[in-house]
């Protein structure tokens, strides 16, 4: 019965692992689905390359060569290694040891070498992000809202990251059988001499300490994507296959408003037919993360926080209070806090008297935009600012006509001569004279 | 010396029972700004010289709604949408240039689905398909050798990936391009786009333009070319802030070609 404790711990840590994460994955997708639909089931295929291109191959990262260099490192080491996890899950489970290998001979070997010399290359990266976090204090990881706890979070993982890396190459560098074998210890071999003067007892508590620690450290870290701005490494993939595929410049049109203005361009019709079909007539715009679609949501979840959006606004680097980035982390933090407003009031919100405008993003940040799409296009996993600042302007215009003034006086130009300054439509030839 | 202009209305054209290969439209810079109206005309100057069947709609052309729309007024958008549309269907138009990356961007991508199908062409690439099919010819004239840079305009080239079409007429002109830091879908905005145009900057350090004519002046160019009425506008502004409107011109690439062709 004794023998099978481990085993046992084992499973029920893994469970509750995995547990947690299928709660944290359920309030993401209730979370998301608080938005309004919108229909992305077009151009599969499309979407399809756009998802491999841009998420699986990083396609979007080489922009900027170093630091999308030292990211492919890191992350293509994050998932190869992750194989190795399932062979640690069943050792786990069956209480074996390296089970592979046994079954894979010498190819055993080149897989563990791999991993060991992607472990070390990763080290090496994480230690140059933080290098440029924390010393050279590159501008885009700072500004706007990057205090607190996205400062810390993006810390947090690089040391994550590190304590992962050291504790699998410790397992394997007192890994007796291990390094008897003497194939794929590439770089544990060299570590296994600092150990050389220690008993094979603590060698092997060493081994166990950091196996159990490694795999703890690896089902602690899952849990705590749904904390962090490295939620994107799950949500890169959905996000990007979902993205607009349209041409950048273009803005959606409001299927509420075309019903209206062709009701009242043509007001036959507006008796003739499907009146009785009317739906409730949407709210105009957006004021509230409910108010916007599903994309959005999932856009401001997957947010790297990366802040290569707001190191290209020309509002932004004006000095302006505008920061896409910020936008994307305030619609976030909001949805979060209508999230938990709903789990402690039994699946219902109860307004809490705030909102998305003014509590988290003021009128002066919607107003500097100038709608040129640099964020978008920046943006390393297509998400798109710039929707969601439209969506309240069109709050701020159609819901509440609190436009600055000088923009009524240029849309009741339009309204009364078809331009936006004072002149008479039917000047509009007087050029050629 | 200036050459009468020859321009005919989609109405002249109906009351001939004939149709134009295009319609130029020419939107509210170019028809009431003064600056934006130069750029018209020696637009039209270039139509007039290979004697290309166009037609504006005059006095039937509204906005297109694209200001509006980006300030968040989506009814008033899909008013002047819906009525321009109605227009143009009702003139049966197929394909149409224009001068206004804005224009542009607004016939092409946002009037579809109101019920707007047309081909729409910025005029840079109109003069280059043109030039392709041999109806147009370029080459270097009073600029030809200069160095010159051009800005980007965000809705030809970011919105619409159009990047190639002003470049490859420099390129015809003979003139020397010289990249700003910030190009093609780097490209920084001028500070008018998304309705800035007609509001006075939020607060901050510096306005878009300033930061924009900088970088441009950077390149030690002495020409800065757009491709759009309103950075256009912008980039002349800031051009004159820096005191440089005396080394530096600020042009259209319509209007550096009827210089180099002294039309
Ligand atoms: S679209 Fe708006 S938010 Fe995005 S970069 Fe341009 S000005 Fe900034
Ligand atoms: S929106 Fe995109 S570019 Fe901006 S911070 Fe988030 S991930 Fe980075």
């Amino acid at each position: 019965m004794f023998e099978y404790l481990p085993n046992i711990i084992f499973v029920v840590v893994l469970f509750l692992g995995l547990y947690f994460f299928s709660r944290n994955l359920h309030r993401l997708y209730r979370n998301i689905n608080l938005g309004k639909q919108i229909d992305v089931s077009d151009n599969k295929k499309q979407r399809f390359i756009n998802m491999s291109k841009i998420a699986l191959g990083q396609g979007k990262l080489i922009k900027r060569p170093i630091s999308g260099f030292l990211h492919v490192v890191v992350y293509v080491g994050f998932i190869i290694i992750n194989i190795e996890l399932l062979e640690i899950i069943l050792d786990g489970i069956l209480g074996s040891h390296r089970l592979f290998s046994s079954y894979m001979g010498s190819f055993y070997g080149y897989l563990i070498g791999t991993f060991e010399f992607l472990a070390v290359s990763v080290l090496l990266a994480v230690s140059v992000f933080w290098i440029r976090r924390n010393v050279i204090k590159l501008k885009r990881f700072f500004g706007d809202n990057m205090k607190g706890w996205p400062k810390n979070d993006a810390n947090i993982i690089l040391y994550f990251e590190v304590v992962l890396m050291v504790l699998f190459i410790t397992m394997n560098a007192t890994d007796l059988k291990f390094q008897e074998m003497n194939s794929g210890n590439l770089i544990s071999g060299y570590i296994y001499g600092f150990f050389s003067d220690y008993s094979i007892e603590s060698l092997h508590l060493i081994e166990r300490a950091s196996w159990w620690a490694h795999i703890i450290g690896i089902l602690i870290f899952m849990n705590y994507l749904y904390f962090s701005k490295h939620l994107h490494i799950l949500l890169a993939f959905p996000n990007t296959y979902f993205a607009k595929l349209n041409n950048i410049g273009e803005i959606d049109n409001l299927n509420s408003v075309t019903k209206e203005v062709k009701l009242m361009m043509d007001p036959e019709t507006a008796f003739s037919n499907d009146v009785s079909e009317s739906d409730e007539i949407d709210k105009f715009g957006s004021s509230d993360v409910m108010d916007l679609n599903r994309l959005q949501l999932l856009n401001s979840y997957s947010c790297t926080e990366c802040g290569r959006c707001t190191s290209v606004c020309p509002a932004n680097i004006t000095g302006k209070k505008l920061s896409p980035r910020k936008i994307m982390m305030d619609t976030r933090d909001r949805i979060e806090e209508v999230g938990k407003n709903i789990d402690l009031n039994n699946g219902n919100f109860i307004d809490d008297g705030k909102t998305l405008l003014n509590d988290y993003i003021t009128k002066e940040e919607l107003w500097a935009c100038t709608s040129c799409n640099a964020c978008v296009q920046e943006c390393p996993i297509s998400i798109d600012p710039l929707s969601i600042i439209l969506d309240m302007r069109r709050y701020l215009v159609m819901e509440e006509s609190s436009a600055p003034l000088e923009l009524n006086n240029m849309m009741s130009n339009i309204e009364n001569n078809g331009a936006p300054w004072p002149y008479n439509q039917m000047d509009r030839l007087n050029w050629k004279e | 010396m200036e050459k009468n202009l020859h321009v005919k209305t989609m109405a002249d054209f109906a009351a001939e029972g004939k149709e134009p290969e295009v319609l130029f439209w020419v939107g509210c810079a170019g028809s009431f700004d003064d600056r934006a109206k130069k750029i018209t005309k020696a637009f039209v100057k270039i139509l007039n010289s290979i004697n290309v069947d166009f037609a504006v709609l005059g006095t039937e052309e509204s906005c297109t709604g694209d200001p509006a729309k980006r300030s968040g007024n989506e009814f008033l958008f899909q008013m002047q949408a819906m009525t321009n549309i109605e227009v143009l269907n009702s003139y049966d138009v197929k394909t149409i240039v224009t001068t206004c990356p804005h224009c542009f961007n607004t016939i092409k991508n946002e009037y579809p689905s109101l019920g707007g199908k047309f081909k729409v062409l910025h005029h840079t690439q109109f003069l280059n398909n043109l030039l392709k099919e041999g109806r147009l010819k370029i080459e270097g004239g009073e600029y030809k050798g200069k160095k010159i840079t051009y800005h980007d305009p965000c809705y030809l080239g970011r919105a619409n990936n159009e990047y190639n079409a002003p470049r490859e007429l420099i390129k015809k002109l003979e003139l020397e391009l010289i990249e700003m830091k910030r190009c093609k879908s780097n490209g920084l905005c001028c500070g008018a786009g998304g309705a800035q145009m007609f509001k006075d900057a939020e607060k901050g350090d510096k306005e878009i333009n300033i930061e924009r004519t900088e970088e441009a002046l950077e390149t030690k160019t002495s020409v800065i070319a757009a491709g759009c009425p309103f950075c256009n506008t912008m980039i002349s502004d800031g051009v004159k802030a820096k005191e440089k409107e005396k080394d530096v011109k600020v042009l259209d690439i319509v209007e550096l070609i009827v210089t180099a062709q002294d039309l």
